[in-house]
């Protein structure tokens, strides 16, 4: 098994934090994980994206240049990476921000309105975590109970209060798909 | 232990710390800029000094400093940084201060930019300053190694009087991966400096830490001396990996996070039967010309991969010494091989024969 996952996004978005909670789930796993963000020059409301790795075999490269999965949560960030997926990979696109549909068609593409889904929740930062459930219910590369448990690492102690909706926005992302 | 997942440069500053590091002089630049960051909030938490200098320059003169009284310490910088501190290195060098020195590699010349890249392994391996020296170099291919060599590097500076340059590239800054640290590393070095400028302390005389040896025929003595020591070094201290080259004919030499991209390519052709194998340098300088040399008797052909135009295959052709044909794949500019690109390369060479 190997998953290579990019998380493209606006800077803010959380794609970043989103990609080590899941980086963090792979190693609980006892798999074999990495993660690397972008670091270009980017700038205050630019892109911003990280590639994790999650595999039962030592990884090569870190870097993340054809995903088997990705997760696009702004509109540039598909528009630049729809093309770098594997074929039979999957696109997960945050269909609350962006307006147009992936142009692939040997790839399977899930439209997710994550940020209605995140307020109707309660809260619109968890948003990635709604993906990020169904993702999970999709590829079933780590358990939701690892991603529990890596939730204490991840967040501050201060945020811990946060843990019960981030998991309902989990469990919400993985029914929609179901 | 249990594992925790942690970024390359902050693996740096954790392991320096664990190693007994007290002191850090820097300043910033990408892309290593979190060791600095890191040890900003963790050296005071230990009862160490952090400062970020009004440059390279003055940071590197700052470790002299902490180095000639004794102490364990460290800078970091990446490309443009490294090369504002040649310097110093060289003077730390003549003065055989112990001293750890990070150069997280990103794209050059000049300012270039700041992804990944090899392209400053003439730099390190050559001495990079003025004057006749080595600098030890070790090159970590995993976060987890980072941790082990960074023990190793303050150890080895400590044994040798000696600037220990560890060698990483962006990908290897950037990355997280799991890790186990120790508590506490337990040096392997003696504690005790006693030509440190600490102070007379009763001593009859003084202990003087210097490069200037204005007479000629002392500076001779000086340099002979200082190529003994890399002699030794030479002889005692290369570490490599071998990865599937028992039987190989055609083997890969790549460090770094290039090698990690080669062992991919190794098991690609390994499932297909085909004899390929790695060599993995971990030390630069001194360079495993030995066992290189060894295996230039049963491959056919050597395959060096970097990220630069071509740096590191000077080593490997003075390791082959004309036994067998050496080639070259690279990609420069801060541009990763892909696995797929590196198997191409080597297929042509499987072919030919």
């Amino acid at each position: 098994m190997l998953e290579a996952i990019l998380i493209a996004g606006f800077g803010g978005q959380g794609v970043l934090s989103t990609g080590q909670l899941l980086a963090e789930a792979g190693m609980v796993e006892g798999k074999h994980v990495s993660w690397i963000p972008s670091y270009g020059p980017e700038m205050r409301g630019g892109t911003a994206n990280c590639g994790v790795t999650i595999s039962d075999n030592p990884i090569s490269s870190p870097v993340v240049t054809e995903p088997t999965t990705l997760i696009v949560m702004n509109r540039p960030s598909l528009e630049k990476f729809e093309k770098t997926v594997k074929k039979d990979g999957i696109i997960f696109i945050n269909s609350s921000l962006i307006d147009i549909k992936a142009t692939r068609k040997d790839v399977r593409v899930y439209y997710i309105p994550a940020n209605e889904i995140a307020e109707n929740i309660g809260n619109g930062k968890i948003a990635n975590n709604v993906i990020l459930g169904a993702l999970i219910e999709l590829t079933r590369v780590v358990t939701p109970g690892a991603v529990e448990k890596s939730l204490r690492e991840v967040l501050p102690p201060h945020r811990h209060k946060m843990i019960p909706i981030n998991l309902k926005a989990l469990e919400a992302g993985a029914e929609l798909v179901k | 232990m249990a594992k925790i997942l942690m970024k390359g440069n902050e693996a740096i500053g954790e392991g320096a710390i664990r190693a007994g590091c007290k002191y850090f002089f820097g300043y910033p630049i990408t892309p290593q800029s979190e060791l600095p960051h890191y040890l900003a909030k963790r050296l005071p938490e230990v009862g160490g000094v952090y400062l970020q200098a009004e440059s390279e320059i003055g940071s590197i003169n700052m470790v002299y400093g902490a180095a000639g009284a004794g102490a364990r310490v460290m800078t970091s910088s990446s490309g443009p940084g490294i090369s504002l501190m040649q310097e110093g290195i060289s003077y730390l060098a003549g003065a055989e201060l112990p001293c750890v020195i990070v150069n997280i590699v990103r794209g050059g010349p000049g300012l270039g930019n700041i992804a990944p890249a090899q392209s400053d392994y003439w730099q390190a391996t050559r001495g990079g300053g003025h004057g006749d020296y080595q600098l030890i170099v070790l090159a970590p291919d995993s976060v987890q190694e980072i941790i082990d060599l960074i023990n190793k590097a303050f150890d080895l500076a400590d044994n040798y009087r000696i600037p220990v340059m560890l060698l990483g590239d962006g990908v290897l800054g950037q990355m997280m991966e799991p890790v186990i640290i120790e508590d506490q590393y337990e040096t392997k070095a003696p504690k005790e400096k006693k030509w440190a400028s600490t102070g007379r302390m009763g001593r009859g005389s003084k202990n003087l830490v210097t490069s200037l040896h204005i007479v000629p025929e002392d500076l001779e003595k000086h340099n002979i001396k200082l190529a003994a020591k890399h002699e030794e070094i030479s002889r005692s201290e290369q570490i490599w990996e071998e990865y599937n080259t028992k039987d190989a004919r055609l083997i890969l030499v790549a460090y770094g996070t290039t090698a990690r991209v080669c062992k991919a390519v190794v098991d690609m052709f390994r499932e297909e039967g085909m004899p390929v194998g790695l060599l993995r340098p971990v030390t630069l300088w001194p360079f495993p010309s030995q066992i290189l040399n060894s295996l230039a008797d049963q491959a056919d052909n050597f395959l060096a991969v970097e990220m630069s135009m071509g740096q590191m295959i000077d080593d490997v052709r003075l390791a082959v010494n004309g036994k067998k044909p050496i080639h070259f794949y690279g990609r420069s500019g801060g541009m990763l091989p892909v696995a797929r690109d590196i198997y191409q390369e080597a297929q042509k060479l499987l072919m030919e024969e």
